[in-house]
């Protein structure tokens, strides 16, 4: 999938430097924002990058309507504000608002199933983008269709807005254990194991290989205490992204402070428990199984 | 001598990529997130990663000061993009009350080649290797000024950044703009396992 480079010219928008951006991100925190406020404080908290969109998936639960890319005045508002990297979200498809994205120059692109899809068919061509794109996925056959069509970064999906981790959960473990399995196969099985799973040869082939993607896989969608972050972390994802978690919460601030540290130090449960005092109260939470299917944003995206 | 041990800075950042690149070079490598883990080190690569969340996070584990003691007793340390702003003395552009462990007089611009769309990779000639390094630079900090004890390793070669400064050295301190752990080739950090070794190669001096 590396598409090689001319040694001796500078190349932008390489798959390496669209990957590798990624790899600085792990071992952090990526906390949606929807004001330039916000990304202070998430910045401050010691996130390594923020995620802006127009509402945080909890309120376009609430609110229902149709949900887009940002207003490009807060993106720029939020670029101004902070110097760490600004992702944004696209709708599923939608590669005119990628493309707006990429002009305002943010740093990554999330084409998400937490805004409305404009395509029911098609996800964007990531090919055609310098800017990197991250994107979500339930399940392996799903991360390699994403990677396939160009994704530098996966997320498991979860179930956005609700503080319900258990979907996210289910997702990484599906992701991990599929992943495993490839290892198992032999050689001359892989081929049907890439028709199950609705992916390249090439690519299936070479996760099982490697024994991991080709790209770095975070977790999202209803990590809402620094108990999640470090179960997620320890589940083997290389990050988090945290939604609504953060700003739906009692006090943003040292939430989000105490996410990025039992990240860190997920597999220290004293640190755990120290960063877990006195958070006040948790984002209400919704559980995943008192959504009907068709609320459900995991399922957007195929 | 026997194998020295190199740390990685494992508070955040793409701690496998240089674990993996140390241990190609016959070092025994290992991550760094406590002052006892620290002790055991006869050399240190701070990674890249985010430098802000970094300088926060080394400060929460109380790791800042016993670095800055090492670095001072003369510990071999490494930087590679935010690695390097850790070690620089002075920033430009950085957070408001960013902190760094200094050591390397410096003066670092975060984020100076634009945002993530002007990230690239390309050729670069690095002082003491005999071919060109290929070099990946993603948001990337250049060197604005340094102090009269800093060798200059690398500048860029062309294109509207011509000239910059984007490797250094200063005694047993080594940084790096780019990152020489993404993309399989191990010579930058050689020159600085030499350093931990006790080879002195680089010194133009010597």
């Amino acid at each position: 999938m590396v598409e090689s480079t001319p040694e001796n010219t500078p190349a932008t928008g390489t798959t390496r430097v669209k990957r590798g951006m990624a790899e600085m991100l792990k071992g952090g925190v990526i906390m949606d924002v929807v004001t330039p406020e916000q990304a202070k404080i998430a910045e401050d908290a010691g996130a390594v990058a923020v995620m802006a969109l127009e509402r945080v998936p909890a309120d376009i639960r609430a609110q229902g309507g149709v949900s887009r890319m940002s207003d490009p005045d807060m993106i720029d508002g939020i670029i101004e504000a902070v110097s760490i990297p600004v992702m944004a979200k696209a709708r599923i498809g939608h590669f005119a608002e990628a493309q707006v994205l990429q002009s305002l120059g943010v740093d990554y692109i999330d084409e998400s199933e937490v805004l409305t899809p404009a395509d029911y068919a098609n996800h964007i061509d990531k090919w055609a983008f310098t800017v990197p794109f991250v994107c979500g996925a339930t399940n392996l056959g799903e991360a390699l269709r994403r990677i396939t069509e160009g994704a530098a970064m996966i997320r498991s999906k979860g179930e956005a807005g609700t503080g319900d981790v258990s979907n996210a959960v289910t997702h990484m473990r599906t992701i991990r254990r599929e992943i495993r399995r490839l290892g198992a196969l032999e050689a001359d099985e892989l081929y049907v194991a890439a028709k199950e799973l609705q992916a390249p040869y090439d690519l299936v082939k070479e996760v099982a290989e490697a024994g991991k993607l080709p790209v770095v896989l975070f977790t999202a969608g209803g990590i809402a205490t620094p108990a999640d972050a470090a179960m997620m972390m320890q589940l083997g994802a290389e990050g988090v992204f945290v939604g609504s978690g953060i700003f739906k919460s009692g006090n943003p601030a040292q939430r989000a402070e105490a996410i990025v540290k039992a990240t860190t130090f997920h597999d220290d449960p004293d640190m755990v428990a120290k960063v877990s005092r006195g958070l006040g109260e948790a984002m209400v939470g919704i559980n995943v199984d008192e959504i009907p299917q068709p609320h459900r944003l995991s399922e957007r995206g195929w | 001598m026997s194998a020295p041990t190199v740390g990685v800075l494992a508070v955040q950042g793409d701690v496998r990529e240089h674990l993996r690149t140390l241990e190609s070079l016959g070092v025994r490598a290992t991550t760094v997130r406590r002052t006892s883990e620290l002790d055991a080190c006869d050399g240190l690569v701070v990674p890249g990663g985010e430098s802000t969340t970094m300088a926060k996070l080394v400060r929460t584990f109380d790791l800042f000061e016993p670095i800055r003691q090492r670095i001072k007793a003369g510990l071999p340390v490494f930087g590679t993009c935010a690695g390097m702003i850790m070690l620089a003395d002075r920033i430009e552009d950085g957070a408001a009350g960013q902190e760094t462990l200094g050591g390397l007089d410096i003066t670092v611009r975060r984020n100076a080649f634009g945002r993530q769309v002007d990230s690239f990779e390309g050729d670069l000639v690095v002082a003491g290797l005999d071919a060109p390094v290929h070099a990946v630079f993603i948001r990337a900090p250049w060197v604005e000024s340094v102090g009269p004890d800093v060798d200059v390793l690398a500048r860029v070669e062309d294109g509207p950044a011509a000239g910059r400064i984007v490797a250094v050295r200063q005694g047993s301190l080594m940084a790096t703009s780019f990152h020489p752990e993404v993309g399989g080739d191990a010579r930058v950090h050689r020159l600085f396992v030499d350093l931990v070794e006790g080879r002195d190669e680089l010194d133009p001096r010597g």
